[in-house]
């Protein structure tokens, strides 16, 4: 598969939060304002691509060679983990407001399974190391790009009449809904 | 052995390496926080209530050390807070007054009619919902307690169907008054014991109908007060605590006893 088609199934065919329902957590947490939206997507797109590219290096320099495909979670999970933790201290140094703004669910990233769903799926498709790359920069794109779109269906929503009973998350989910029915106009693109 | 020696080695190394990494970028990315913030935390109480309108006693601490708010800010600690922040500002501690929670209604079960019997679920706000509660005076007190459950310092009591404020327990977090649904408790100063405890905005005539201690709107107390500390409005008079010096004319002269006075008890105490 060409680097190319990576990026565009990953960022729209098989869009991580539409088609594959990871990374659900922030997408309805971190939506509802445009500037913390681009903050999480940037931070997300950080950890994923880091992540992928050391786990993917750690599974074939040690994992692979022990036999110890076994222990892959777990370990990816330490690597994640200690990524965020990193991305946490770079951000309340350089950033303080982003780290703010982005509260609670900037540690969450480390329970994020599409940080983890991406660093297994690499191994499982059989990435090369540029292929993975490419597919983690796709998928953490991708995953911006759906955070961005809802956060400014959602800045919108705040101003208008929504019956009392849909108001606040259920209109958050249909609207949620309907983006990825809209996603699945994108089927046979690749 | 290699089968379990492997994965120990690899984990461990692993966890080790990330571990002594992440040491080193937290001394490289270091952000000095003020060290007046961590001192002020440790002197409040810690309840976390919100009272002070931050989030929690952190972002008070925080708002305290930036000068954003008062070195009093914090009304469940009170004075005895105020000064030791205010030690640690270098300031001198702006005077609290200490204000305890009162529920501003004594139609208990003897005093106050019922229009219906309440069998549903012990909380005020949800009888509260059944055509205002059970009391024909739709400003009383329900007595379900929905006060005394969010208190979290043990400062309520259901008393005869009336809910009653321990004033030496309570602390001013204001919970109770958020949580009643009639509106009924109020801040009143610590050191007054005079006190109208009647919310009534009907007429003389439908207070007497519902509540034998109810205000009536009779304004005795306005004419007697030799302060001028009365207001009276809606067909209920008020104490202005600032001007109110606890003479007790008022609970004298009041003819359905809506003015609660402690006087009396203070006088034995006394003595």
């Amino acid at each position: 598969m060409s680097i190319f088609t990576i990026l565009i199934s990953t960022i729209f065919v098989n869009n991580y939060v539409f088609a594959r329902f990871l990374g659900i957590c922030p997408f309805l947490g971190v939506s509802n304002k445009t500037e913390t939206a681009t903050g999480m997507g940037v931070a997300v797109t950080f950890v994923i691509t880091l992540s992928s590219v050391i786990t993917w290096g750690i599974h074939y320099a040690i994992l692979d060679r022990f036999g110890l495909e076994y222990l892959q979670t777990i370990v990816f999970i330490l690597v994640i983990a200690a990524l965020v933790q990193f991305v946490e201290m770079f951000l309340k140094k350089t950033s303080p407001n982003l780290y703010s703004a982005l509260g609670v669910y900037l540690p969450l990233i480390t329970t994020n399974c599409i940080v983890l769903g991406v660093a297994i799926l690499n191994i499982q498709e059989g990435y090369s190391l540029i292929e993975t790359i490419f597919n983690a920069l796709g998928a953490s794109v991708g995953f911006a790009i759906a955070l961005l779109l809802m956060a400014g269906v959602r800045e919108k929503l705040e101003i208008i009449d929504v019956p009392k009973v849909l108001e606040g998350f259920p209109i958050a989910l249909i609207t949620a809904g309907l983006m990825s029915i809209a996603f699945l106009g994108f089927n046979g693109l690749v | 052995m290699s089968g379990i020696l492997y994965p120990i080695v690899v984990l461990g190394g692993l966890g080790l390496l990330f571990g002594l990494s992440l040491s080193l970028a937290s001394k490289a990315f270091a952000v000095e926080t003020n060290p007046k913030v961590e001192s002020i935390r440790k002197v409040l109480p810690g309840a976390n209530c919100g009272a002070c309108g931050y989030p929690g006693c952190d972002g008070c601490a925080n708002a305290i050390a930036e000068g954003e708010a008062q070195t009093n800010a914090c009304s469940v600690g009170g004075s005895s807070v105020a000064e030791k922040i205010a030690d640690i500002m270098g300031v001198n501690a702006t005077k609290t007054e200490r204000k305890v929670a009162t529920v501003l209604c004594q139609g208990d079960c003897d005093k106050a009619k019922n229009k219906y019997v309440y069998n549903g679920i012990r909380d005020c706000r949800a009888q509260n919902i059944l055509a205002g509660g059970s009391k024909s005076c739709s400003y009383g007190c329900l007595g379900c307690g929905t006060c005394a459950d969010v208190c979290n310092y043990d400062a309520i009591k259901i008393v005869n169907g009336v809910a009653v404020v321990d004033k030496e327990k309570c602390v001013a977090c204001k919970a109770c008054i958020a949580a009643c649904p009639k509106n009924i408790i109020e801040l009143v100063p610590y050191d007054n014991q005079v006190v109208v405890k009647c919310k009534s905005n009907d007429s003389g005539k439908v207070v007497r109908s519902n509540c034998s201690t109810g205000c009536i709107g009779c304004q005795i107390c306005v004419k007697n007060c030799p302060e001028d500390a009365f207001s009276f409005e809606n067909y209920l008079a008020r104490i202005n605590y600032e001007k109110c010096t606890n003479c007790g004319i008022c609970a004298e002269k009041c003819p359905s006893g809506a003015i609660f006075s402690n006087l009396e008890e203070l006088n034995e105490k006394a003595q």
